[in-house]
């Protein structure tokens, strides 16, 4: 079997008296979506914050693609090839859906040392953007600023966004946060197409679509990981039913 | 959008009309006021880069512009006593060549932006503006305290510095000479905002995060733009100084970080012509009302507090019916 493409070993990270993450190992393999679940305050934000590299932690370690990675700030771990979106959406809101994608694309190529040429006339950085809208279905909205976008729509350019980086792996939080319905469920039919191409760490509270989406999930309850394993073995997980998914789950 | 470029249009005509009728009915005085409009634009514009684009807002830009003037005054000044400037090892004869004396300018300011930029973009919002503030401050109380050029006194240029092919001494064609200036800044600084670099920038002052999460370095671009900000408020001074034939250290004060504040403001930040129509409202309100009251900066200090609380694009934003690009 191959190795994982992003791993965490023994992650610990405490605030004070409080232990946010507590010994978090857990990895994402090739061509799964990993689903991260757990009550409100289990620790979910700090676990992403220490693997996207805006936090770092006491202990433990994060590999990505075989190579340990817990010493680099967020910018070179996106570069390596981990590409979150953010539970909370960031863009530039003044900016049109088009200039927010090309900024994904330019990431991507590394360099923003240009400074005559158009960033959205440059064909390169255009096609990878545009590549990208059409995706996500955005691509009629080309023109529109970020801030006149729906909820639905900037959690789609969020995903754009993600998918001009052409990332290794997706860290996603919270990608379905306020879709509705049926926003919900193109957004899920949409990330299961999009596993073969690079894996995904779904932290999601949407239950419906975790047990639709996941090959594997891992429960994090008070920072602990207290089960992982497919959605069937989750599911008639006694501790998980009693620590989260209640009663009548 | 349309009415925008309208009013930068006609912004242009006056800045070409006005002048040449003064021309016409002799009236130096009015072209020395329109040079002193445009180079406070061209410091402004300058500004902009850091501050509308990049939100950095620098209360110490007068350290670039003074720097520029400076580096006038130095050269200018060797070359008028004949004596030779010696910096460590290196012995230069002074200059009257504007070209040399506005790539010394930049160049030095450049620098002197890069060394306060690398410190100062370790902090943010409040702090940024006092650090910024603190090292203008350095500066302006060095150029007093330094006998070598005027110290307090300040430093004359009796004969204004030369360009090939122009007399700069007649006064529309120093103007000519600063409003090419003025345009080729704006072409710089159009191009440059929606350049990839642009972009960036824009991106890292709306939302940090994600330029990191794009793997790009948000602070690195904020540096660069910081420097080619003082690089133009640098050059900007050296024209400033070369205008009054007169360097001081009231170059370097915080009120001329403030004033270069105000323009912005008062035209609309992030604008292209918003520092430009700026600086030309506050250089007509000074003549204006200047005359009529020494107390003139309370009616300015009236009207920037209505831009602030009932326009705030400026007037560039108000007449082209355009909300604030950003706040």
């Amino acid at each position: 079997m191959t190795d994982p493409v992003l791993r965490t070993r023994g992650l610990h990270k405490s605030f004070g008296a409080l232990v946010a993450t507590d010994d978090v190992t857990l990895d994402v393999r090739a061509g799964e979506i990993h689903a991260v679940i757990g009550p409100n305050g289990a620790g979910k934000s700090t676990l992403i914050a220490q693997i996207c590299g805006t936090l770092a932690p006491d202990r433990g370690t994060v590999t990505l693609d075989g190579e340990d990675v817990t010493a680099l700030p967020a910018r070179d771990r996106a570069r390596k090839g981990l590409a979150r979106t953010f539970q909370v959406s960031a863009l530039a809101m003044e900016d049109t859906v088009l200039q927010n994608a090309v900024l994904g694309a330019l990431g991507a190529r590394g360099r923003p040392w240009s400074f005559l040429r158009a960033a959205t006339r440059d064909r390169n950085l255009r096609d990878t953007a545009e590549a990208a809208l059409h995706r996500v279905g955005l691509i009629d909205h080309a023109a529109t600023h970020a801030a006149e976008l729906s909820h639905g729509q900037r959690r789609q350019l969020e995903v754009a966004i993600a998918l001009t980086l052409a990332p290794k792996v997706f860290l996603m939080d919270e990608p379905m946060a306020g879709l509705g319905a049926d926003g919900s469920k193109q957004m899920t039919s949409f990330l299961d197409g999009l596993r073969t191409e690079a894996p995904i760490l779904l932290v999601e509270h949407d239950m419906d679509a975790v047990f639709a989406l996941a090959d594997r999930i891992s429960v994090l309850v008070s920072g602990r990981v207290i089960a992982t394993g497919t959605t069937a073995e989750i599911r008639s997980n006694r501790d998980v039913r009693t620590a989260y998914l209640g009663e009548d789950a | 959008m349309i009415r925008e470029t309208w009013l930068n249009a006609a912004t242009l005509t006056l800045l070409v009309a006005v002048p040449a009728w003064a021309l016409v009915v002799d009236e130096p005085f009015t072209i020395t006021l329109a040079t002193r409009a445009v180079i406070f634009a061209i410091a402004a514009v300058g500004l902009n880069i850091a501050l509308g684009l990049g939100g950095l807002v620098s209360l110490g830009h007068a350290a670039f512009f003074g720097i520029g003037g400076y580096a006038m005054g130095i050269l200018a000044h060797h070359a008028q006593t004949y004596v030779p400037l010696e910096i460590g090892p290196l012995t230069l004869a002074g200059t009257k060549s504007m070209p040399v004396i506005w790539l010394t300018a930049m160049v030095t300011s450049g620098l002197a932006a890069l060394l306060i930029g690398m410190l100062s973009l370790r902090t943010a919002g409040v702090y940024f503006i006092m650090i910024t503030l603190a090292f203008g401050q350095m500066f302006y109380f060095f150029a007093i305290s330094w006998p070598a050029y005027g110290g307090e006194d300040g430093l004359s240029i009796y004969v204004r510095n030369g360009f090939p092919g122009l007399n700069t001494l007649v006064p529309i064609q120093f103007y000519g000479l600063c409003l090419g200036v003025l345009l080729l800044v704006l072409g710089g600084m159009f191009l440059l905002a929606r350049s990839p670099f642009g972009l960036a920038l824009n991106a890292a002052r709306q939302a940090p995060g994600r330029v990191e999460t794009v793997g790009l370095n948000g602070q690195r671009v904020k540096l660069v733009a910081f420097v080619i900000s003082g690089v133009i408020t640098g050059l900007a001074g050296a024209l400033f100084a070369d205008l009054n034939r007169f360097v001081a250290p009231t170059m370097f004060s915080w009120q001329m970080s403030g004033e270069l504040i105000i323009f912005i403001i008062l035209g609309g930040t992030a604008r292209l012509f918003g520092p430009v129509i700026g600086a030309c409202v506050f250089v007509l309100l000074e003549h204006l009302l200047g005359g009529l009251s020494e107390f003139w900066l309370v009616y300015l200090g009236a009207l920037l507090l209505i831009v602030v609380l009932f326009a705030r694009g400026g007037i560039v934003g108000l007449l082209s019916g355009r909300r604030a690009v950003h706040d």
